[in-house]
């Protein structure tokens, strides 16, 4: 007997991950959620039946939503984090002293539970004292706040389901007030290559290059989503990602991490053609 | 009366069986089942098609309903608390004419508010009844008709006691609502039917602690937009009646407008809705009200916008209010809810159901989740910080009283000439005119021209109103009655 988990990327496409045993299968309020263990990937979880994350490839979603802003501006104090319940986000932000406070801002706090319990490796953070959960509509906590963060962190599911408001004007100009003068927003920006991502990526690019007057993208290989291939949008008030880059303060830092590194954060900037000529024509 | 099980759906039950007998088809539809039309049926999907029936003996026919449709009919009208529940598939406007039609035949006065929907109105022209308006006034502040006042309506039956009927709309688009069992006491005391275009109030049979519906209210008989509120497909509705035993007059007169081909895809719409509401309404509808409670508070909360509730009731005009409608007058930004309508729509993806000059509507319903609200609220609140502009006021609205002439019929069958606005005094009007804000004719076909009519159409106009209705876009010219 074989045990697969499947993901449906496209219509015509399935992800197949063969699985050792299922851990456990919960509908909260919001979603589905199941927890795995396979043979390649470690444990992983999804939701509504997309994968969210996996023990062994976690490590390159954190680290570049994470490190990329931060090496950028090195004196972030205030952080709001959106989504996020499985702890990746918060864990590599803790590790930064310099952080002062973080609030994450989670709709579903079964995620938490859930990623405690099954993700001790990523959940390892939330106690952290600096650490503030809030388990609410995420577009419904930003836009009471004024100049409250110098970074906003969205790590969401897709524009489908719960994650939807998250990839809307209304949110990004809402993110817009919250954020410092020197403020900075990363956001997980789907995938430019199968058409339904990509359009989801472009109107996200859209919206958020309406409202910051620097809106950029960079990349990563994330082997579990759709396509391997996957975007982040840093979006910024004065901050450049390149020329601000303060590659001698962050290597100072001496952060160990296994997949960020300073000469990577100015590669991960270009971008193929492709994915260009889609952020250019990005009104459709 | 034995109670009957709301959990049954018979139409749709019978549609089921009837699949499972495969039997070869030599009757409409041609599609057969699907099978010659694959483009449609990869369109709608192959479980539509096989749906999408004729009527047949175990299917029952909805003209002249013995088996299924009619118990299900039965059973509908239990959960209405109706004396029968007819199932229609031509929209409300169907029900609506065919209310009308039942009250008021040619040449009998009919009693409606000035701003009765169209439907009403060909309904009118269909019967040739003679309308006697009442003014529903006008909200000063945002600008929208209101409801008919009792003593409005007592001075229409005084002035006007041959008439045979008085029609309500209740609620009317925005939610506000009539004092309906008072205007039915006070009609049947003169012998007059009280018929209502309950469009907007499906949810007011299903939810306790909402307005009272037509039917409990005791009026003779209602408009139901099932369609609209409740859930089914559009263009279905019902049209309820209090007295059983009218069912058969009724029916006939419904007969001559409803189609002969009913569709099953909109009976079954129907029938499986409100078994859903009938199980399903008193949470449903609670939780169509915690959003409205909570999006009408938090959008209070954005400086300039103003989301009315309960609190507008007067006792009068506004003798009550559906919490469930989410109304928001934008003019406080400095915004005419049309341009608010267009911004969501165009940058905000949010599609909301009419913006007028000073409000937009936001329907809220069954299916729509705490995430969806967050959207609107966050989505207005940007609006206001990024488009807001200076504050302006509302242009005043005068009730132009009508003298009704000639029959809407009469004038729409006559031979009509065009006549310049500013000399049409004294003709009688061949087409309305209607200025937004409120959505009120000033003239109607079968009108007399009054100098105040002439001069109001002129103010407006100046004013830079919106004048619709009227052929001559450039409001020039009027059709007028040749005599």
């Amino acid at each position: 007997m074989e045990f697969w988990f499947t993901e449906q990327h496209t219509e015509n496409v399935r992800f197949s991950v063969k699985v050792d045993r299922q851990l456990l299968s919960k509908q909260s309020d919001f979603q589905r959620i199941d927890v795995f263990q396979s043979p390649e990937f470690g444990k992983f979880f999804s939701l509504d039946g997309y994968i969210m994350i996996t023990e062994k490839d976690e490590f390159i979603y954190h680290d570049m939503i994470v490190h990329v802003p931060m090496s950028v501006n090195p004196d972030i104090k205030r952080v709001l984090v959106i989504g996020a319940g499985d702890g990746g986000t918060i864990r590599e932000l803790c590790r930064y002293a310099s952080i002062e406070h973080i609030d994450m801002v989670e709709i579903d706090e079964e995620v938490v539970t859930v990623c405690r319990q099954f993700f001790p490796s990523t959940a390892c953070s939330f106690d952290d004292p600096r650490v503030k959960l809030h388990f609410e509509d995420g577009l419904k906590f930003v836009r009471s706040k004024k100049n409250d963060y110098d970074l906003i962190l969205v790590d969401s599911t897709d524009p489908v389901g719960p994650g939807e408001g998250l990839f809307t004007r209304e949110f990004y100009g809402n993110c817009y007030n919250a954020l410092s003068e020197s403020g900075i927003l990363v956001n997980q920006h789907e995938s430019p290559y199968y058409s339904f991502n990509a359009v989801a990526m472009q109107r996200a690019h859209r919206r958020i290059r309406e409202k910051f007057p620097i809106a950029r993208v960079y990349q990563a290989h994330i082997p579990t989503y759709p396509s391997g291939y996957w975007l982040f949008g840093f979006a910024s008030k004065k901050f450049d990602p390149i020329k601000d880059l303060d590659a001698v303060k962050w290597n100072a830092l001496n952060l160990k991490t296994k997949y960020y590194n300073t000469e990577l954060h100015v590669g991960c900037f270009a971008l193929p053609n492709y994915v260009k000529e889609l952020l250019k024509n990005d009104h459709e | 009366m034995t109670q009957l099980d709301q959990s049954k759906a018979p139409i749709a039950e019978a549609m089921i069986t009837h699949t499972h007998k495969r039997t070869v088809a030599f009757d409409v539809p041609g599609h057969k089942q699907g099978k010659g039309n694959p483009m449609l049926r990869e369109f709608l999907g192959d479980k539509c098609l096989r749906f999408d029936m004729n009527s047949r003996k175990d299917l029952d026919n909805l003209c002249h309903p013995v088996g299924v449709i009619l118990e299900a009919e039965e059973i509908a009208a239990q959960a209405f608390g109706a004396g029968h529940a007819f199932f229609i598939v031509n929209g409300t406007t169907a029900a609506v004419q065919a209310m009308v039609m039942n009250v008021a035949r040619k040449e009998e006065k009919i009693i409606l508010p000035r701003n009765v929907h169209r439907s009403a109105i060909y309904a009118l022209i269909l019967t040739g009844a003679i309308p006697v308006y009442v003014n529903p006034g006008v909200h000063p502040k945002l600008g929208i008709p209101l409801g008919m006042q009792l003593k409005d309506v007592e001075e229409a039956i005084l002035k006007n006691p041959d008439a045979k009927a008085v029609f309500v709309n209740n609620p009317t688009y925005y939610g506000i609502c009539s004092d309906l069992p008072a205007i039915v006491e006070l009609a049947h005391r003169h012998n007059m039917k009280v018929i209502v275009d309950e469009a907007h109030g499906t949810h007011f049979y299903f939810k306790s602690g909402l307005p009272v519906s037509a039917m409990a209210a005791g009026a003779d008989m209602a408009a139901v937009s099932m369609h609209k509120t409740g859930g089914s497909l559009t263009q279905s509705s019902f049209l309820l009646i209090q007295d059983p035993k009218m069912m058969g007059e009724v029916r006939q007169v419904l007969n001559l407008t409803h189609t002969t081909s009913g569709s099953y895809l909109l009976l079954s719409s129907l029938d499986i809705t409100r078994k859903f509401l009938a199980l399903h309404g008193e949470e449903e509808f609670s939780r169509v009200m915690q959003l409205t409670d909570y999006a009408r508070t938090e959008i209070n909360k954005i400086p300039g916008f103003y989301c009315f509730g309960s609190d507008i009731i007067n006792g009068g005009n506004i003798a009550n209010f559906d919490t469930t409608k989410l109304t928001i007058h934008t003019r406080g930004i400095g915004l005419a809810g049309i341009e608010v309508y267009d911004i969501l729509r165009d940058e905000y993806d949010i599609q909301v159901e009419l913006g007028d000059l000073g409000n937009i509507l936001a329907i809220v319903g069954i299916g729509d989740k705490r995430q969806d609200i967050e959207r609107l609220i966050s989505a207005l609140m940007d609006i206001q910080e990024n488009y807001a502009k200076e504050d302006f006021g509302m242009i005043t609205y005068e009730y132009v009283s009508p003298i009704v002439r000639v029959s809407p019929q009469r004038a729409f069958y006559a031979t009509q000439k065009k006549v310049k606005i500013v000399e049409a005094l004294d003709e009688i009007a061949g087409e309305s005119i209607m200025v937004y804000p409120p959505g009120i004719p000033i003239l109607a076909p079968g009108e007399l021209i009054t100098q105040e009519a002439i001069d109001y159409i002129l103010y407006a106009k100046d004013r830079g109103s919106f004048l619709t209705g009227i052929e001559d876009t450039a409001i020039e010219y009027i059709n007028v009655l040749e005599v």
